[in-house]
């Protein structure tokens, strides 16, 4: 199906697909401002107090985090489906409606998280404004929604795998996304023992990032390789099978990290710590694969080309999308693998446990996973959207991949050294008290690194800016070979 | 392809990836049934007959909690009713919980509900961490029970002008904003005088839960960076 990779025009799944992800980058925009809020209110504790208190703030990020990178992931399967099976995507009417009511839904949430906040300690809170557990707080009639509007994507992808012709990646999506959209079920029930509580809460949590996720971007990339440097199939999609199987082989066991002190037994000690150390390998793993694959195809077209040097061209038929999708595989392995290996070990955690050491993971590892794997995809439906032939970096492109990254890498250094201090003066030394929590937090190293925590989110936010006056006007750019 | 090895291929690639996940799925549902077992809730007949819940029943309320160094364990382990010397619960010496220490299994499983709803519908957890989960923007909350800060000679207590623990705590989760212990303060949720009950029953509850030593050598060192 290499004729239709570069053009999305009159393909609907396609179209779809943009809304997808317009969405996604206006919530991906909303995520950082809210981020900014919470950074502003370390430093200046009395911004915005009993208004949008931190704890709203913080809601609004990371929600708007997950909901927008959910956008732009089925976003990416309903972009990429008409050219792995060769047929429009079958439902696709049904899909656009969902995809509205998934919009309209989000705004209701939204609103009531801004507006309403709080409210008695009773079920209707759980079931209309939110439910007060970290990351998947959307009340309850949300849930509803989302288990719907996901069952609606999932069966779109699985008749039109069934339909047209099924390739290796997607039957690894169709196999991924409905364990993507059943876990979600884990998390939809109250229980008054919290130890319960968080054994599922994280089935939903660490089952998403920590495996369905990563075998999603291993698809994508796998995806992205083929159609941006013309990678092999057979290969991508032998190195895709291994790596569902180092994923899944670790990740799903790799649960265990959290289940060290949330009242489960010991021997999530030994399991947690042993699977856990090992899922940094895939991220490995996929890493190589990428700059292999690149160099490889690279290698082959300058031998064909028998040409002097210089002239050779490069394979890349989208430099931006390239670009996220290198910087996806670094940062994958510095932030789920090395920023995660730090504090996997319960000798470790028993410290680091709940300090800022795992923001700066949280942060490097949803950056480098996800954020960069799914911007290289809406810059893909760009250049196919406008029948761009070889897509180049412009000056905003350059700008905006560089200052976000940096940064985001410089949240995560100030972050990690907040960690230490966290683990050095609250915990190791003074025992994880009230006292001993305030004492770490006024301390000047703490205090500087969210000062400069704050720095690097103005950078990112600026970067994003420029990422969004990209988007808007890379498309009609006549830099472009069409 | 002249020579075919079973290394490069595709099938061999896909069935390796289905029984490894199928293997890992399998080995966790089983690890989630011995689990589940593991940390459901107790009941006051355990607390009566001396057995160690991991997750002890709504009536643990009624017992004095600490949280205390096991040899066995090498590691502190919650201690309630007393400790037999070994770092085991004896399950004997009551504490009075706002006046009472016989509340009834329905009256604390009541108050452990209300509690439980409470912190989720003042998103206690996108500021705090419970069970070291959350946020990172206020004081871990798995053992603030024990927190001698909230004790007969602790500051929180003093500054609330309350005679016991509970009621200080929560005096302080109806009116935070008026006792502010820091420049960065907890803000006025609307907790309401019986919300703040349960939620005191849900904090003293998840202080006698075992959390294999986490958060370790609390309480145990005061001021330790002042050099005291």
């Amino acid at each position: 199906m290499a004729s239709n990779h570069l053009t999305g025009i009159g393909s609907e799944s396609k179209q779809l697909a943009t809304w997808y992800f317009t969405f996604a980058a206006i919530l991906f925009g909303a995520q950082l401002l809210f981020g900014l809020v919470a950074a502003i209110q370390y430093v200046m504790p009395g911004f915005l107090f009993e208004v949008l208190d931190f704890s709203v703030a913080r809601m609004l990020h990371i929600n708007a985090l997950v909901v927008w990178m959910v956008f732009a992931m089925f976003g990416a399967v309903y972009w990429l489906l008409p050219d792995e099976t060769g047929i429009e995507t079958v439902g696709i009417k049904i899909g656009k409606l969902l995809y509205w009511i998934f919009v309209a839904a989000i705004a209701v949430v939204v609103l009531v998280y801004l507006f309403i906040q709080v409210g008695p300690a009773d079920e209707t809170t759980i079931w209309f404004i939110q439910e007060g557990r970290e990351y998947i707080e959307a009340p309850r009639w949300a849930d509803f929604g989302i288990v719907v509007v996901a069952l609606g994507f999932v069966g779109n992808l699985f008749l039109t795998g069934m339909k047209g012709k099924r390739s290796g990646i997607v039957t690894v999506l169709m196999a991924d996304m409905i364990a993507f959209a059943g876990l979600y079920l884990a998390g939809m029930f109250f229980t008054d023992n919290i130890s319960v509580d968080q054994y599922w809460w994280w089935w939903v949590i660490h089952l998403w990032v920590e495996a369905t996720w990563e075998v999603y971007v291993g698809s994508i990339a796998a995806y992205g390789l083929i159609t941006m440097i013309g990678a092999h199939r057979k290969t991508v999609e032998m190195w895709l099978w291994i790596e569902v199987a180092m994923l899944f082989g670790s990740g799903i066991l790799g649960l265990g990290h959290h289940y060290f002190w949330i009242g489960t037994p010991e021997y999530w000690w030994e399991i947690g710590a042993l699977f856990s150390a090992l899922e940094p390998l895939p991220l490995v793993a996929m890493f190589i694969h990428v700059l292999y694959d690149w160099g490889k195809t690279q290698g082959a077209e300058m031998n064909a080309e028998h040409t002097d040097e210089d002239n050779v061209r490069s394979v890349i038929k989208n430099k931006p999308a390239f670009t996220w999708f290198v910087l996806n595989a670094f940062g994958n392995f510095l932030g789920a693998g090395i920023w995660g290996f730090f504090h996997t070990l319960p000798q470790v955690n028993l410290y680091t446990h709940g300090t800022q050491f795992t923001s700066a993971h949280g942060h490097l590892a949803f950056f480098g996973a996800y954020a960069t794997i799914l911007v290289g995809m809406m810059y893909i439906a760009i250049q196919g959207t406008n029948g761009i032939k070889v897509m180049k970096h412009t000056k905003s492109s350059i700008w905006a991949v560089s200052m976000i990254t940096g940064g985001v890498v410089g949240m995560t250094v100030a972050l990690t050294i907040a960690g230490y201090v966290q683990v050095l003066v609250s915990r190791a030394q003074m025992g994880a008290t009230w006292a001993a929590y305030f004492d770490g937090q006024s301390g000047m190293w703490f205090a500087q690194a969210m000062d400069w925590r704050l720095i690097m989110g103005a950078v990112t936010f600026i970067g994003f800016l420029l990422l969004a006056k990209d988007f808007l006007s890379t498309g009609k750019n006549p830099v472009h070979e069409r | 392809m002249a020579n075919k090895s079973v290394w490069s291929d595709n099938r061999f690639w896909q069935r390796s990836a289905a029984w490894v996940t199928g293997f890992a799925s399998v080995l966790l549902i089983w690890l989630t049934f011995d689990t589940s077992a593991q940390i459901s809730m107790g009941n006051d007949a355990d607390l009566q007959n001396g057995v160690t819940k991991r997750v002890p029943g709504p009536t643990v309320i009624n017992y004095k909690i600490t949280y205390e160094m096991s040899q066995k364990r090498g590691h502190e382990v919650p201690i309630i009713g007393g400790n037999d010397g070994k770092g085991m619960s004896l399950f004997q010496e009551k504490e009075t919980f706002f006046g009472r220490d016989d509340w009834s299994e329905e009256e604390a499983a009541e108050l452990l509900h209300l509690g439980k709803l409470g912190t989720q519908a003042k998103n206690c957890m996108n500021c705090h961490t419970l069970l070291g989960n959350g946020a990172y923007y206020a004081p871990d909350l798995t053992k603030a029970w024990l927190d001698p800060a909230w004790g007969p000679n602790g500051s929180m207590q003093a500054m609330t002008g309350k005679d016991t623990k509970e009621e200080a705590m929560a005096e302080f989760l109806q009116h935070p904003s008026q006792y502010p212990t820091h420049e960065r303060m907890m803000p006025n949720l609307g907790i309401t005088a019986e919300e703040a009950k349960g939620i005191v029953a849900f904090l003293k509850h998840m202080s006698s839960i075992d959390t294999n030593g986490f958060p370790r050598n609390f309480a145990k060192i005061q001021g330790a960076v002042h050099g005291k």
